[in-house]
């Protein structure tokens, strides 16, 4: 009862009844051992034409949260208790007839990885035409082009004969969201709907979906992980933790003004809001000069890497036996200093990952020298590239698919002393215990799979096998895409202090810039295929030449709010 | 598409010399005289047992055989066998037989197991699900003359809804009860099969985006769930239809069928060479055919599969 006069309450002050309430909701999933709760207690209201965020880390709830509210949790989840007020209409108890009705017509939804949510076997077009259909709307050939062109798709009436497969990452965005919004919802759920797409695309998509849910007059419950997004689209953010909601307010004051420890911690390790370069040192507490900016004073002119004029030309079949080139790499050149950070910047497809894969020797290049240490790369025998090896150390973006699964985490780390014949089994042992220490895992890991660890933990086993042969070169291609905000500043902060304390060498590829202010001295900013601005990373940053770097710094989600620097 | 078609219809050749060669050569291989054992316990005259041996080429070595083997195929004449019989001629007697078979039993195992693989797979750990899993299992355990003699007995003879026995009477009606024993043990691999791609699909994002869409149920299941799912059932039907094609020795045994198992059975029994390559022969132009048939069938399931690159 009291619960319903609150409803009342809120309604007369305003004048305009909320859209979407959430009240008390727990959601309760069945699993193998027991019953678990992701969602306790959570508190959420959402007016008529407001975008109201979820932030927080994955497992957090905020996913659950939303698919509650459309009624689509998993086969385990039920909601355990609360309401989930839909025009005062409670929809955590509704039948699932009445859900069908509601879904796509009242409640639309655009969902996270574009890449695996349109079918692949059916054309988009009737991708879009079964949505119109269902919910009996007119759906000709004219009204799917129309609903297509919405999202911002060129020549849609083409487009809709086209298979996923035939569509970029932004295109098949673009779909799912003419999807989510054909049918005119009040309520639009947009569940991380860009992060796996690159900034600039991101930009573009998400102004979008700003303008057509203004027009429509549309309410968004937006998900992300990132708060400097949510701060910068939405009006309201509600940050979860743990399943609860731990703190809700005005975008602007909840960011200057976090009060919660966890929201104060997300502030913080934002890469889209801190400024400035991770000190390692700084964070263990140590004031010593020299381990404090071992980028700022480096050996004078000591280039471990230097890349002269690489090209990288790929054959690509056009059919009857014809071909066409296409460089993927033209023209780049750079240097490397020995114990600074360079990172590589681009969008996919810019060939910053190709660039990576020569400077590995996985990939030979066309035209052009590499020369590491003075020696030029292309002229090692086998043994002496056996030996480059060592050296020269990969990290990879998924730590999920570079581990075998069935290794264990000491044969994984063991392996590259195997193959290089490195010491004896006691030895050997040793090291990996040391390893260990270093990334910060306890030596019980050991004997563990990678299915039981954490993507931050599986990155952290990564490192420690990169560092297994002493090398001097590590290469980081996207290694911290794939984890959350505060995992991915944890394990920036561990290169940094490993790079502090071993003298390392990285070369980091990555599409973040948020993540290159933070780790980077040298930055290279490539643009299909060509390197277009390099610098330190200060000057890239405050004062960008280039109009593509200018666009990338730009779409970095909350680049422009401005918050006090005790804050960043 | 056509160049796709037309290299997979020329890699038929190699193939085909290939398996021809091999199991001419094993048929050679074989130990006891094929000509003593036309006779029986009777000692036929010398002049004799050498006249047939050159008449079926039985004296010559193994090469100029299989040479002749070959000049036979490709002008259409399969030479006879050892009881005088064209063999072209037996090879249209029981070919039809065994593809009527074949085409009964897939069709069951295609109908049955697709349609009880999708239901216990939408509900799995449910009791339809676990029953006919348990089902599924008994009828992969139990040895397919096991099965094909119960049925025999019960369907056949104490029932007598069908004829216990095909004989000469070989058509549609009486091959459904050897159909439905020969059918049963793939449709559990079948049912399988779509169960576990049905359970893995329904998890797709995919799946839950169409349903966010507002589509009901039914048509989740028909249009992101079904088609998905044939994938990888239909490769597994297309292997098998060459299989049963190949005639099944033991069920055409039991009930009597006239088809290509039992021809190739009692040729082998009498080492006749010419007969046995022969069926090979047609055999190997079925597998290809029906791989191919599988191939293009996969490319309108899946369209990101094409061959034309």
């Amino acid at each position: 009862m009291t619960s319903l006069d609150i409803h009342i309450d809120e309604a007369d002050s305003t004048g305009i009844k909320p859209l979407l309430e959430i009240r008390d909701l727990a959601i309760t999933f069945k699993t193998g051992g027991g019953d678990v709760q992701a969602v306790r207690n959570a508190h959420l209201t959402i007016m008529p034409g407001e975008t109201v965020a979820i932030v927080g880390e994955s497992g957090s709830g905020k996913s659950t949260t939303a698919l509650a509210a459309i009624g689509l949790l998993p086969n385990n989840g039920r909601v355990s208790g609360g309401q989930i007020l839909l025009n005062g209409e409670d929809i955590a108890v509704a039948s699932e007839r009445r859900m069908i009705e509601l879904r796509g017509n009242s409640i639309g939804m655009v969902p996270q990885d574009p890449m695996s949510n349109l079918n692949p076997v059916w054309k988009i077009g009737q991708q879009v035409r079964e949505t119109l259909k269902a919910n009996g709307r007119p759906s000709g050939p004219d009204d799917v082009a129309k609903v297509l062109s919405q999202a911002g798709l060129p020549d849609a009436h083409r487009r809709a004969k086209q298979y996923p497969h035939e569509f970029s990452g932004g295109m098949r965005q673009r779909a799912l969201i003419s999807i989510g919004l054909s049918c005119q919802p009040r309520l639009l759920i947009a569940d991380e709907p860009t992060s796996a797409l690159d900034v600039t695309v991101q930009r573009q998509i998400l102004d979008h979906l700003e303008t057509m849910t203004k027009d429509l007059g549309t309410s968004v419950l937006l998900i992300t992980h990132d708060l400097g997004l949510a701060a910068e689209r939405a009006d309201k953010v509600v940050v979860m933790y743990q399943g609860r909601v731990v703190e809700s307010g005005p975008s602007l004051e909840l960011l200057r003004n976090p009060q919660h420890p966890y929201t104060r911690r997300l502030v913080e390790s934002a890469p889209s809001l801190a400024s400035r370069r991770i000190q390692a040192a700084k964070e263990q507490g140590i004031e010593t000069s020299d381990l404090l900016a071992p980028a700022a004073e480096p050996v004078a002119a000591d280039h471990i890497l230097k890349i002269q004029d690489l090209r990288k030309v790929y054959k690509l079949r056009q059919g009857m036996g014809k071909s066409s080139d296409f460089a993927a790499v033209d023209g780049v050149s750079f240097d490397v200093m020995r114990g600074t950070t360079t990172a590589i910047v681009g969008e996919s497809g810019s060939g910053k990952s190709t660039v990576a894969k020569m400077v590995l020797q996985l990939e030979k290049p066309t035209d052009g020298k590499i020369l590491f240490d003075g020696v030029d790369t292309s002229l090692l025998k086998a043994r002496e590239l056996f030996k480059f090896r060592r050296r020269v150390q990969p990290i990879f973006q998924d730590p999920y698919g570079s581990l075998d699964p069935m290794y264990n985490i000491f044969r994984t780390i063991e392996e590259p002393l195997r193959v290089h014949k490195i010491g004896d089994a006691a030895s050997r042992e040793k090291k990996v215990r040391e390893l260990l220490d270093q990334v910060a895992l306890p030596q019980s890991t050991m004997q563990r799979y990678p299915n039981e660890l954490s993507g931050g933990q599986r990155q952290r086993i990564a490192i420690a096998r990169a560092l297994a042969l002493d090398p001097e070169v590590i290469i980081c291609d996207e290694a911290v895409s794939a984890l959350d905000v505060l995992v991915q500043a944890q394990v920036l902060n561990l290169l940094a202090e490993l790079q502090a304390n071993l003298g390392l060498t990285y070369l980091f590829i990555t599409h973040d810039l948020a993540v290159v202010r933070q780790i980077a001295d040298h930055v290279c900013v490539m643009e299909k295929g060509k390197l277009v601005e390099t610098g330190s990373t200060d000057s890239v940053f405050e004062s960008p030449q280039q109009d593509y770097t200018k666009a990338l710094l730009n779409a970095i989600p909350g680049a422009k709010l401005m918050l006090p620097p005790e804050v960043a | 598409m056509l160049r796709f078609i037309l290299r997979r219809l020329l890699q038929v050749i190699p193939v085909f010399l290939g398996t021809t060669l091999l199991v001419y050569y094993m048929v050679f291989a074989l130990p006891g005289d094929p000509i003593a054992a036309l006779f029986g316990d009777r000692q036929p005259p010398q002049a004799v047992i050498d006249t047939l041996r050159s008449q079926y080429h039985l004296d010559e070595p193994f090469w100029v055989q299989y040479g002749l083997f070959l000049k036979n195929l490709f002008t259409f004449n399969l030479g006879n066998d050892f009881t005088g019989q064209p063999i072209a001629a037996s090879l249209a007697r029981v070919f039809p037989v065994t593809a009527m078979l074949a085409i009964e039993a897939l069709a069951i195992q295609a109908i049955f197991g697709v349609a009880f693989g999708v239901f216990a797979g939408l509900r799995r750990g449910g009791w339809f699900d676990s029953t006919v899993l348990v089902a599924s299992l008994v009828v992969i355990a139990v040895p397919t003359f096991v099965l094909g003699f119960v049925f025999q007995l019960v369907f056949g003879v104490q029932l007598g809804w069908a004829k216990p026995t095909v004989g000469a009477t070989a058509n549609w009606g009486t091959l459904l009860l050897p159909a439905v024993v020969l059918g049963l043990v793939s449709f559990a691999y079948v049912l399988r099969l779509t169960r576990a791609s049905v359970s893995e699909n329904m998890n797709a994002d995919y799946v839950r985006t169409a349903t966010a869409k507002g589509l009901s149920r039914p048509r989740v299941v028909m249009g992101h769930i079904l088609r998905n799912s044939l994938i990888p059932v239909v490769t597994y039907l297309g292997a098998n239809l060459g299989a049963l094609m190949g005639g099944a020795i033991v069920t055409e045994g039991i009930f009597n069928v006239p088809g290509v198992g039992n021809k190739l059975y009692q040729a082998v029994l009498r080492s006749e060479g010419p007969t046995i390559v022969s069926i090979v022969s047609v055999l190997v132009l079925v597998f290809v055919v029906a791989n191919l048939l599988v191939d293009l069938l996969y490319a309108w399931l899946d369209p990101r599969i094409r061959y034309d690159q």
